[in-house]
């Protein structure tokens, strides 16, 4: 259990937060033919994208509608209406994601009745899903943006199982996080897969953003879930949510369609996908396939491998609350000390941190309590802290612009975990090996550890 | 605002921008640049011009001032390089909050400033504004002014809120913050009459150094440099230089020009981009400080370094230029680059397919004009799908561009390389001449293209792939949509798709030769001209005769 903290500082120095529109879009992404539309000044959306485009190295789509001074002065009506229109138009997609910024929250904008007003006056568009969240930049975090855009999806797309049409039981639901990376989002397909069970993941960043080469020409998202598919959700018998922050999205889904689900906390840990993967045996009634029996005791030699290097290092990290919970807990799981730890926004899980306190704060703090760690853990934005520190930087999270195949970082699943591992692991390993004592510093080595507090059982 | 609103004005009214002297007072009163549309937009905004145009001054706390979008999910993001201070890589911001909102953020942003100043002493606090703090009112020049008076620390108000405009607009407003309040405050401790400005080069990725090297060794002192690797003072103090030179076109002419007009430094417009451009802007420089007092050997000297600098950077682009020579460039840039680079290209061996001027102003168009001989391969705006056209009929073999457009040229298996500013690499002066080159030849002779290009054993030859749909929509694109078509004028509409763009064949054409009887390439090709002119379509080509046999019932095979 950790105290929650707020930093008192009235200037954030070195943001680790970024801002609630982007995560929204993010999650507009994975739906199949999609455009995510920021309401907004055009530069809303131009910093969004490069954002997304150096960190998935992929081609974004997303658009702005452009508000000038004026238009926001007078309401942004005309210029939504504009925006869906042209994006209509010139790219035929299947939905539009629809997100408000500071911008038109300060002015008071009211997006759902555009909309309403919209398909009033233009039901030659009605083929076009259109989705929207309240996603104002001065509340809340990145992760809260996703949160209202996946829980918009729900509301917006999910329809009520029909009277007379059965639920399939091999159909699963799944609401992964913001900080599930592509890459998570196929090891799970493969492992529901491995059980029969047939998933339906909203959204699924894997079909476009996996860095595959396209087999369309298209100006919106490639691949995703079709909103056909978002549509039919009703029909499947469980839903299985993947972070806290998918626990309204979750609510949702069961109140509109009566589809019952569970929440993991994490994916990342033995313990965690033992659950899993009884649970997925459990639904489906198949016994665990022999590739995930071998998986898991690859996870438990690796445990017992890495443990020499990670047991009792001390590990600041700087992350949103789900990410941070998955890896702060996993890692105190491995023997480290979580000696920092600074989120962005409120969360049930930050208490829950194996920690003495959480910091909703800036990478500042993170820095200045990172002093005396043996690992820096946050996303690319670190890298001026871990230098000046000289501290080993593990990257994770979003943006990472520094380094290749971000989309692809895996950590769920006993296979993810397993690598999650080795990768911290050699960072550490390498790390202790150019520092090795020499006859003058002997004494001093290794230096004065605390000694870890008992561990706690976390779920 | 309605002082914002004068600056903005004022800057439109720019007497040293042709473009906007051109323009009819009812246009002017529009702005610089087009309306932007919605769900149709690009690019940044005009706090993104703002914060680009001065964030290379490394010694300066760059506050932004606004809610976590505008700072938080974009800093440190650009390679503006420093040889010393690293403030400016931090990211400082007020992070606004929903209470900001309602009782207003002003008390919250002088608290900000006086952190800053606590923590980490700076010589000035830029404070930017944006579009939330702008629409509820605070006044952020109030409170840079209280902040100056009771901190002894310069704190710079930037005026220049994301909705007034593009990014264009930004760079402009920021210069006239440094007009308004910075340049002109200090006094250089001695000046000399090889003193010079840099106006609008912000060392992207270490380029100035590429060039100072060169005026050092002419003992030219650049006394400020606006603002790339700059500190606060030598901004401060720039008023004392005796020539400037302007470089990155049109973003910061208002700050060129009016510093002419009040302390008397003549400039001009350069590029350090290309052998024959550096040496100009040498000339240039040495022109106007002799003219302003220095010693006319100043001239010799100068002539001396740039034969001996030109000679070297022939010498060393000579191995490449036979392997570059005819390869055709396709470059989606914008503004100073769309001939300073031309040149620059030209100058080793290649040709430029074709050159967006989007961004141009219309001297910038000139030049391109001057440079390329007519305006043929000049273009306003080209979407995604004609550029993959260009790339894949062989228009073009390489793409330089900004990272945005990077992906169709990469995932149609064609060689890209980054010319804005997330490059990794600095192409400024002789020596970058030569390192542009260099990494051309590197992109384009590697041999994994070959590989990336071939297709998966499995898949099927002839089928209708992306890459036909995306070579057979573009003409249809403008057209109204087909579901406001009739089955015959869909039809008409199909056949009318252009395939081979350089004889103007269509696809109606080519169906109905094979139809006639053509039933292989070279058949279509006599008949209809097809893929006789660059060849680029004749996949296309072969794979409409291979459809078309098919439905006739003609086996391919045989026939060919």
């Amino acid at each position: 259990m950790a105290e929650l903290i707020k930093s008192g500082k009235a200037c954030t120095v070195n943001p680790l937060k970024m801002s609630q529109p982007i995560g929204g879009a993010l999650a507009y992404m994975g739906m199949r033919g999609a455009m995510p539309l920021l309401h907004g000044s055009q530069g809303c959306t131009s910093f969004g994208l490069v954002l997304f485009v150096r960190h998935f190295r992929e081609a974004i789509p997303l658009q702005t509608t452009a508000m000038s001074e004026v238009a926001t002065v007078l309401g942004g009506y005309e210029n939504v209406e504009q925006a869906i229109i042209n994006i209509a138009n010139k790219t035929k997609p299947e939905i539009i994601g629809i997100c408000s910024t500071g911008v038109t929250e300060t002015k008071g904008d009211d997006v759902p009745g555009f909309i309403q007003l919209f398909r009033q006056k233009h039901p030659e568009y009605d083929h076009i899903a259109l989705v929207y969240a309240s996603t104002p930049d001065f509340k809340g975090a990145f992760q809260d943006g996703w949160t209202k855009a996946v829980t918009a999806l729900v509301e917006g797309l999910v329809e009520p199982r029909g009277e007379g049409v059965a639920i399939d039981p091999a159909r699963v639901n799944i609401l992964p996080g913001c900080h599930i990376t592509p890459g998570d989002i196929d090891e799970l397909r493969d492992i529901f897969e491995a059980f029969g069970l047939v998933p339906t993941f909203l959204p699924d960043l894997s079909g476009s953003l996996d860095g595959h080469i396209p087999e369309d020409f298209t100006p919106t998202t490639l691949g995703g879930t079709g909103v056909d598919e978002a549509r039919a959700m009703g029909r499947a018998a469980w839903t299985v949510a993947i972070g806290k922050q998918m626990r309204g999205a979750a609510e949702a889904l069961e109140r509109k369609a009566g589809v019952p689900f569970r929440l993991f906390d994490r994916l990342t840990g033995l313990a965690a996908n033992d659950a899993f993967i009884s649970f997925l045996s459990d639904i489906s009634g198949r016994p665990v396939p022999n590739k995930y029996r071998r998986q898991r005791g690859q996870l438990v030699d690796a445990m017992l491998d890495g443990h020499f290097h990670i047991g009792g290092r001390r590990v600041a990290i700087g992350a949103e609350p789900d990410l941070l919970y998955t890896v702060g807990s996993f890692l105190h799981e491995m023997g480290a000390v979580i000696s920092a730890a600074v989120t962005t926004t409120s969360s049930p899980m930050n208490i829950l941190l194996p920690a003495e306190e959480v910091l909703i704060g800036d990478l500042e703090d993170l820095e200045a309590r990172a002093e005396d760690a043996d690992l820096l853990i946050t996303h690319s934005h670190g890298r001026q802290a871990a230098a000046r520190l000289h501290v080993p930087f593990f990257r994770m999270g979003l943006p990472m612009f520094d380094m290749l195949g971000a989309g692809h970082q895996v950590s769920v699943g006993y296979r993810g975990t397993r690598d999650l591992i080795f990768a911290i692991g050699n960072l550490l390993m390498h790390a202790h090996q150019s520092h090795l004592p020499t006859p003058d510093t002997w004494r001093e080595y290794p230096s004065a550890l605390p000694v870890p507090p008992a561990q706690e059982t976390v779920q | 605002m309605t002082n914002l609103n004068q600056t903005i004005q004022d800057v439109f009214n720019e007497p040293g921008c042709g473009k906007n002297q051109n323009k009819s007072e009812k246009e002017r009163k529009k702005g610089c640049t087009k309306q932007l549309q919605p769900g149709g937009a690009a690019g940044g905004c005009a706090f993104d011009g703002a914060k680009i145009a001065l964030q290379p001054i490394t010694d300066v706390a760059h506050l932004v001032h606004g809610p976590i979008a505008c700072e938080g999910n974009s800093w440190d993001n650009r390679g503006a390089a420093s040889s010393g201070a690293q403030t400016y890589r931090t990211g400082f911001t007020t992070d606004m909050v929903e209470h900001d909102i309602v009782f207003g953020g002003e008390k919250h942003l002088y608290k900000a400033v006086k952190e800053i100043i606590t923590k980490y002493d700076p010589p000035a606090v830029f404070v930017y504004q944006t579009c939330v703090p702008a629409m509820i009112g605070d006044d952020i020049d109030a409170v840079c002014k209280a902040a100056s008076e009771k901190f002894g620390t310069p704190c710079i108000p930037i005026n220049s809120p994301g909705f007034v405009g593009p990014k264009n607009l930004g760079n402009k407003l920021a210069g006239e913050a440094l007009l308004k309040h910075v340049i002109g405050t200090v006094e250089p401790e001695y000046t000399t009459p090889y003193d010079i400005n840099i106006i609008g080069e912000y060392n992207l990725s270490g380029e100035l150094w590429q060039v100072k090297p060169l005026l050092d060794e002419l003992g030219i002192r650049i006394l400020s440099c606006i603002s790339g690797d700059a500190r606060y003072k030598e901004v401060a103090w720039s008023h004392r230089a005796k020539a400037a030179m302007m470089v990155c076109s049109k973003a910061m002419i208002n700050v060129a020009r009016k510093m002419e007009e009040r302390y008397g430094i003549p400039f001009f417009e350069g590029s350090f981009y290309g052998i024959g451009d550096m040496s100009d802007s040498l000339r240039e420089i040495a022109r106007l400080l002799i003219e302003r007092g220095a010693d006319p050997e100043l001239m010799d000297r100068t002539e001396a370094v740039i034969a001996r600098e030109e000679a070297r950077a022939w010498d060393r682009i000579e191995p490449y230029k036979q392997r570059l020579s005819g390869k055709k460039v396709l470059l989606i840039t914008g503004g100073v680059k769309s001939w300073s680079v031309v040149a620059a290209l030209q100058e080793a061996g290649m040709e430029i397919a074709g050159t967006s001027v989007k961004k141009s102003t219309k001297e910038d168009k000139e030049k391109v004009k001057k440079l390329m001989g007519d305006d043929a391969h000049m273009f306003d705006d080209l979407t995604p799908r004609e550029m993959y056209r260009k790339l894949k009929t062989a228009e073009a073999d390489i793409m330089l561009s900004g990272g945005r457009s990077q992906f169709i040229a990469l995932k149609a298996g064609m060689p890209w390389l980054d010319i804005n500013q997330e490059r990794h690499y600095a192409y400024a002066g002789y020596h970058g001449m030569v390192e542009l080159v260099h990494e051309i030849d590197r992109t384009l002779s590697n041999p994994m293209w070959e590989q990336v290009r071939a297709r998966a054993p499995w898949e099927e030859e002839g089928g209708e792939s992306w890459e036909t749909r995306a070579m057979a929509e573009p003409e249809t694109e403008a057209a109204p949509s087909v579901a406001e078509l009739s089955p015959d004028e869909q039809e008409a509409a199909r056949r009318a798709t252009g395939v081979c763009v350089c004889k103007g064949v269509n696809t109606g054409t080519l169906e109905d030769a094979v139809h006639a009887g053509c039933s292989t390439l070279g058949d279509v090709a006599a008949a209809t001209g097809a893929s006789t002119g660059c060849g680029g379509c004749a996949p296309f080509v072969q794979r409409i005769v291979n459809r078309v046999s098919r439905s006739d019932g003609v086996n391919v095979q045989e026939a060919a």
